[in-house]
């Protein structure tokens, strides 16, 4: 027989709401910043990885393996517990008066998602036929600004499904920070349920929380794909 | 304003350029042609550096290419390339492929641009289809397109590897017509082609090629009337009636 009598009150207003909606907006902000420092680097990463310089191509694939064959968690711990103990007091000193948990978490999620992205966006590049490159350095372009305006704008185009996970795996990843302290989604919710012991409709609210995110990314991504990338229909 | 000097190229162990020795002076359409496989691509790709030459002195508007100092990006900046498979880029507009470089490289500003664009492609019969993409265009429309977009550049040289190779055969008039009217305006113009008719009208001189080695070089009513090389003869045979050569 069902004892739990469900108390849906709790999270739809008063203080437990507030928590809830200040870890959605961690939640969103931590995301955010994440998926668009990710993209870039994976970008810088993906070009160094193809660079015809031997050591910055050595550097890019150690980059790359290290970060893509560790566990998210322990890269986490790393920045929060591991990286202030070699950076000077002075850097600390700033560090611990701004918001050092979510500066780490941030670090951690963009680091380990570039990755990531690197190799989705170094595999859409090699699917652009050679002759694209060609083309471009004929008429005077150099390596990277043949990059620049004709490899990657296409090589992107036609990553966006994988680049679509990627960012939903930032989203949900993000609440890994919690762990370190960082007041997100999961973090909140746990809280509301210490303090009232109604876990089930707490999580239900981070569940929600995180599939509407997740949803809203992958309409985004879509949107912007059909409005703005997809402009030239093949005949 | 082209110097090739005892130029030799090898992929790995294949003598792709054996010997070569050519000099086109300004103004001068060369018509260079040959049986696949004779190194005449090799060949036109050397002088804007698509392929590194592996032995010998090649000079391009006066841009030494073995000298390690020699800019490659300026010299292809001058030296405009038209592909056989035209290879515009399919991201952008028409216009916009046409104005990239220039706006890009030159630093023209982008109106300006746009209005060189609009003569261009005036000029090669395109002009409403600015905004069109190229997947929109068909293979005779994509050529002139990518002529017009070298042609931006104002480049000093113009080379191209087999122009009409990947069209169908009603589309290519207006891709020879275009080019004929570029050679008529002065333009030095190196072309690799099969079109013999294009080489005989257009052409001052004749390149013939053939296992890496330029066999003969001839004004075209030379070359087509009194070929001295057996390969030579042979290759027009077949190329001027296929059936008669294949015994149908």
């Amino acid at each position: 027989m069902l004892t739990y009598t469900f108390d849906w009150s709790i999270i739809t207003s008063g203080q437990y709401f507030d928590w809830l909606v200040s870890g959605l907006l961690t939640t969103l902000k931590l995301s955010a910043i994440s998926i668009v420092l990710a993209f870039i680097l994976g970008l810088i990463i993906a070009v160094m990885r193809m660079s015809h310089n031997r050591p910055v191509r050595w550097f890019a694939l150690a980059y790359l393996e290290f970060f893509r064959n560790t566990p998210l968690l322990v890269q986490l711990f790393f920045w929060y517990f591991g990286s202030y103990k070699i950076l000077p007091t002075a850097v600390n000193d700033w560090l611990v008066s701004t918001n050092f948990e979510f500066a780490a978490a941030a670090t951690a999620l963009t680091i380990y998602t570039s990755a990531f992205i690197a190799e989705d966006i170094r595999s859409g590049v090699l699917s652009i036929p050679k002759e694209q490159m060609e083309a471009s350095r004929s008429a005077g372009f150099s390596y990277l600004r043949s990059m620049q305006y004709i490899i990657l704008p296409q090589a992107v185009r036609i990553t966006i499904p994988p680049l679509v996970n990627q960012f939903l795996n930032v989203a949900k990843n993000s609440s890994l920070a919690m762990t370190i302290g960082v007041m997100e989604m999961t973090y909140q919710a746990r809280q509301v349920e210490s303090y009232t012991f109604k876990g089930f409709e707490a999580f239900t609210a981070a569940t929600v929380v995180y599939l509407a995110l997740s949803i809203i990314i992958t309409s985004l991504v879509n949107l912007y794909n059909e409005k703005v990338l997809s402009v030239h229909k093949a005949t | 304003m082209i110097i090739f000097k005892g130029v030799h190229k090898w992929f790995k162990n294949l003598h792709v350029l054996n010997d070569i020795n050519l000099h086109v002076t300004p103004g001068e359409v060369l018509v260079v042609c040959g049986p696949s496989g004779s190194g005449k691509s090799t060949l036109i790709r050397t002088i804007n550096q698509l392929e590194p030459i592996s032995e010998g002195s090649l000079i391009v508007d006066g841009m030494n290419l073995s000298d390690k100092k020699t800019d490659l990006n300026k010299l292809r900046a001058e030296v405009g390339f038209v592909f056989q498979q035209f290879n515009l880029y399919p991201h952008l507009s028409v216009i916009s492929n046409i104005t990239l470089a220039p706006t890009k490289i030159r630093n023209i500003p982008k109106k300006e641009a746009e209005e060189q664009a609009m003569a261009l492609l005036t000029r090669v019969g395109l002009a409403e289809k600015r905004n069109a993409y190229p997947s929109q265009l068909s293979g005779g429309q994509q050529q002139r397109v990518a002529i017009a977009r070298a042609l931006a550049m104002k480049p000093r040289i113009m080379l191209f590897d087999e122009p009409t190779s990947a069209l169908d055969p009603e589309m290519i008039g207006e891709v020879l017509s275009v080019m004929k009217d570029l050679a008529l305006s002065g333009m030095t113009m190196i072309v690799v082609t099969h079109e013999m008719g294009f080489a005989r009208e257009v052409a001052h001189r004749v390149a013939f090629m053939a296992d890496g080695v330029i066999l003969e070089e001839a004004p075209p009513e030379v070359f087509f009337l009194q070929p001295q090389h057996d390969r030579a003869k042979q290759f027009l045979r077949q190329l001027l009636t296929p059936m008669q050569s294949e015994g149908i």
